[in-house]
């Protein structure tokens, strides 16, 4: 591992914001920590960069603890949430800044500019004013800057997170090649499920300071770990069972579940498109109180008599208007039973 | 933060309170009574009834006549601004012994208002008034002024969308606004015209007197040390609850308003009312700034061929050791060192302020740098003199002794200066350099210093003009064959004779143009006016 964390704790004011955590990172490996605002996500890319002294447990980098190692010797990488570009320097004096710091002559310095421009798709731009980036030029040239020194480890807080929506589109498969090209062993943090997934060979979803659950965007997003994961990932038909067999009794009444299912009090997840929609005098009996388009579906809220709501996901030309009565089954191929 | 607290205690707390002790202790023995004693006389009673209420009806009359301005400069775009907004900026930067001479030559006996309608403000209350308006002129235009160009006109704008007139959108919205900004100016008004001296000691003759004035005559002139020293303890306390508001309101200031850029809220005069309110602030500025500072060099002119300047330069052993023209030399050097030593000890001090572990104490300690502006001038003086006067501090006869008391004046502007800029760069800023590999001492060097580069030197021309005119402390301090130039046109002043009263015209005049060309260089070197001065 090139990084690892064992019980890394910090609090602020008694209140753990990073509660025994343990995460390890290996070379050329993106790992992608998920999670809401207040989730201490942030903070944990502060106690590996050593901004945040830690009040219990340890950093290691290499095998070898941080404890002690300020943070202008960690030699690591961290792309701040809104880029901190250094204003009174152009784009290259801030992308050289780093490089000057560990003794780079004037010549390396102005090479390693060129490079990472060029890199990052601004070349020519080294003159330039920082104040006078757009929102997209500015990350790239914060990319550039805390790539300048060749970092052990690259972290990004929130790399995307004040672009507008296409060009953090653009912008995530642009890192992704960069980083595969490179083999930079990066560390990221997000709060949004669709940048984590797309950047990241490992997605950590944390809640309240702890690891809810690590494992590919695939094994994530198919199987969230509890009820949290689900409804962070964006899932709001999550509700209490009981199962028995293949089938689980619920509010909404009985629901099929996979073959291997654990049995007993469980919590289940039906996916929007394991809800379909059937005439109204078949199945479970719903009233439709709005439909929102998603682009390639839409999306129907419906609301059972005395249940909870329900979401299905339905092709536009068969989706009912909003008023409607209709009837629901579940399909079993998008029934999750979580932990 | 252990040097400026330092500095503070030897220089400041111990002075004061040796003078203090002098005054209290007898044969080892606190008398406290005293104080009632002191209290009870009708002459003292008669000093602080006048102290206050002149510095009520100043601070009054100061915001009625600049609050027109504070919008005017704010909100109006109009050619010469810059130049105008320097020019009434001059009288708040200078001494002010230059002050109550300018005005003493427009309303004094000989004055041009004498000269023209035989009118004499002199001998009434009036133009120590209009003198402190004068000074304070540009305290309300700058702290009221810099905030309202920096309000977001949209919050009027919703206010009249959900119904309110203009008036009432006004009323509503921006005043609560501005509240503690006018507040924060008024008490700054107050608190300089309070404890003024310079201006009241030339203006105010026999029937007016100031607390500080009544302490100068008790020590130098009757030595009565007691009395002096209750003065100073009740001008102390009222001072103090004075800057206890101020920090309070100036911290609500901080925290409850969002800001825009300055640039956005400008825009030429529509309509006879705005039309009518710049031709107004106009002949305002002209005729209670302009006019003061052009009389003065007028009468410094009056003798033939420069007679007055040249008079400076001789050494006839009249009121002086040295030719009067010395005293321009000694000046510049004592406040270059003064200046000096307020830059170090208040960006140490501004340095240890905006450490984000800075903790009740460090907090506490940023109003206490204010005292100095308020705590009678003549008393630290007075108190260096008691107090640093044997081994191992024995500085009597040092000529460090005379920047170390202007320094003492000099440290408030600085930490105010620079504290604003230093909280605006983003701790952020500084994590990232180390994170790139930058030293805790190459991320001050890297990331602070080029931001609070132009803070420095704008700190320190205050620092410089504040020394250059210090008048109280050095009049006790300096010897009298090294005198400073507010003391120089003190002395004069003192004099009787034509010769002497031209001669301290001449001088004030060249004070006033060293002052104004370090103003002036000053708002050169200011980009943004978010500082309190």
């Amino acid at each position: 591992m090139l990084l690892s964390l064992e019980g890394a704790t910090v609090r602020f004011g008694g209140r753990a914001v990073l509660d025994a955590v343990d995460l390890g990172v290996a070379e050329h490996e993106v790992v992608c920590v998920l999670g809401p605002s207040g989730s201490g996500k942030s903070t944990l890319l502060r106690a590996v960069a050593g901004l945040q002294p830690l009040d219990a447990g340890r950093v290691t980098l290499d095998g070898r603890d941080q404890a002690g190692v300020p943070a202008h010797k960690r030699e690591v990488g961290l792309m701040f949430q809104d880029h901190q570009l250094f204003p009174q320097r152009d784009v290259a004096g801030n992308i050289a800044f780093g490089p000057r710091m560990r003794g780079a002559s004037r010549a390396e310095q102005r090479q390693r500019v060129g490079e990472l421009l060029e890199l990052v798709g601004l070349p020519g731009a080294a003159r330039r004013s920082v104040a006078a980036l757009s929102g997209g030029e500015q990350q790239r040239v914060a990319l550039a800057r805390a790539l300048a020194p060749r970092p052990r480890l690259l972290m990004l807080d929130e790399p995307l997170g004040q672009l507008d929506r296409s060009l953090r589109e653009r912008l995530v498969v642009e890192l992704r090649e960069l980083f595969g090209r490179l083999g930079t062993t990066v560390l990221a943090v997000t709060h949004d499920q669709g940048e984590a997934f797309a950047l990241a060979d490992r997605v950590v979803v944390m809640r309240d300071g702890r690891i809810a659950q690590s494992g590919t965007p695939l094994q994530v997003w198919q199987r969230p770990a509890d009820a949290f994961v689900a409804r962070f990932l964006g899932f709001d038909n999550v509700i209490d069972a009981t199962v028995t067999g293949q089938a689980a009794d619920t509010p909404w009444g009985k629901v099929p579940v996979p073959e291997d299912a654990p049995q007993g009090p469980r919590t289940l997840l039906v996916r929007p498109a394991g809800v379909r929609l059937v005439p109204a005098d078949a199945g479970l009996r719903c009233t439709v109180t709005a439909r929102t388009f998603r682009g390639t579906h839409v999306a129907v809220h419906l609301q059972p008599e005395g249940a909870p709501r329900l979401e299905a996901a339905c092709a536009l030309r068969a989706a009912p208007e909003a008023g409607d009565t209709v009837g629901v089954e579940f399909d079993v191929a998008e029934i999750v039973v979580l932990g | 933060m252990a040097v400026p607290v330092a500095f503070f205690a030897v220089f400041f707390a111990y002075p004061v309170a040796a003078i203090v002790a002098r005054g209290l202790e007898v044969d080892g023995a606190w008398r406290f009574g005293r104080i009632g004693d002191v209290l009870a006389q009708p002459d003292v009673r008669h000093v602080l009834w006048f102290t206050t209420w002149q510095a009520l009806a100043s601070t009054a009359l100061t915001l009625l006549i600049a609050l027109p301005a504070a919008y005017v400069f704010a909100r109006l775009d109009f050619p010469g601004k810059q130049f105008l907004r320097a020019v009434v900026t001059v009288p708040f930067v200078l001494p002010t012994v230059v002050v109550g001479t300018a005005f003493l030559a427009l309303v004094g006996r000989g004055g041009l208002l004498d000269e023209l309608w035989g009118v004499r403000l002199d001998t009434t209350v009036w133009a120590i008034l209009l003198a402190h308006v004068f000074f304070n002129y540009a305290v309300v235009v700058r702290t009221v002024g810099g905030l309202w160009s920096q309000l977001d006109p949209r919050q009027e704008e919703a206010a009249r969308m959900l119904g309110a007139s203009r008036l009432t959108a006004w009323r509503q919205v921006t005043l609560p606004a501005l509240a503690p900004a006018v507040a924060a100016a008024a008490l700054m008004v107050f608190l300089f015209t309070f404890t003024s001296f310079g201006v009241v000691q030339i203006l105010g003759g026999p029937t007016f007197s100031t607390l500080e004035v009544e302490i100068y005559r008790q020590t130098s002139q009757v030595f009565d040390l007691s009395t002096a020293a209750v003065l100073t303890l009740v001008q102390f306390a009222a001072v103090a609850a004075v800057l206890a508001v101020h920090a309070w309101t100036v911290r609500r200031r901080e925290t409850a308003l969002r800001l825009v850029d300055a640039s956005v809220t400008v825009r030429r005069p529509r309509g006879a009312g705005q039309w009518a309110l710049l031709g107004g602030v106009l002949v305002t500025v002209a005729g209670l700034v302009l006019l003061p500072l052009a009389v003065l060099v007028q009468r410094s002119l009056g003798a033939p061929g420069f007679g007055y300047y040249r008079a400076l330069t001789r050494e006839d052993g009249g009121a002086f050791l040295v030719p009067p023209v010395d005293a321009i030399g000694n000046s510049l050097q004592y406040a270059v060192a003064a200046t000096a030593i307020a830059v170090v000890i208040g960006g140490l001090a501004a340095t240890a302020l905006t450490r984000r572990d800075a903790g009740r104490f460090v907090r506490g300690f940023d109003a206490l740098l204010m005292l100095p502006l308020g705590v009678s001038a003549v008393t630290v003086g007075f108190g260096f003199l008691i107090a640093l006067d044997e081994p191992p501090l024995d500085l009597r006869s040092s000529w460090i002794l005379v920047p170390l008391a202007q320094a003492l004046v000099g440290v408030p502007f600085v930490v105010r200066t620079m504290l604003p800029v230093l909280r605006a760069v983003d701790v952020r800023l500084r994590e990232a350099a180390a994170v790139l590999g930058a030293s805790p001492w190459r991320v001050w060097r890297e990331v602070d210093l080029p931001m609070v580069r132009r803070a420095l030197l704008v700190a320190a021309g205050f620092a410089f003009a504040v020394s250059l005119g210090e008048f109280g402390a050095t009049v006790f301090i300096a010897r009298p064959d090294n005198p400073t130039l507010p003391v120089a046109v003190a002395r004069l002043l003192g004099r009787p004779g034509d010769m002497n009263y031209g001669q301290a015209m001449a001088l004030s005049t060249i004070l006033m143009v060293v002052c104004a060309v370090a103003l002036v260089v000053l708002e050169r070197l200011r980009t943004d006016r978010t500082g309190e001065f």
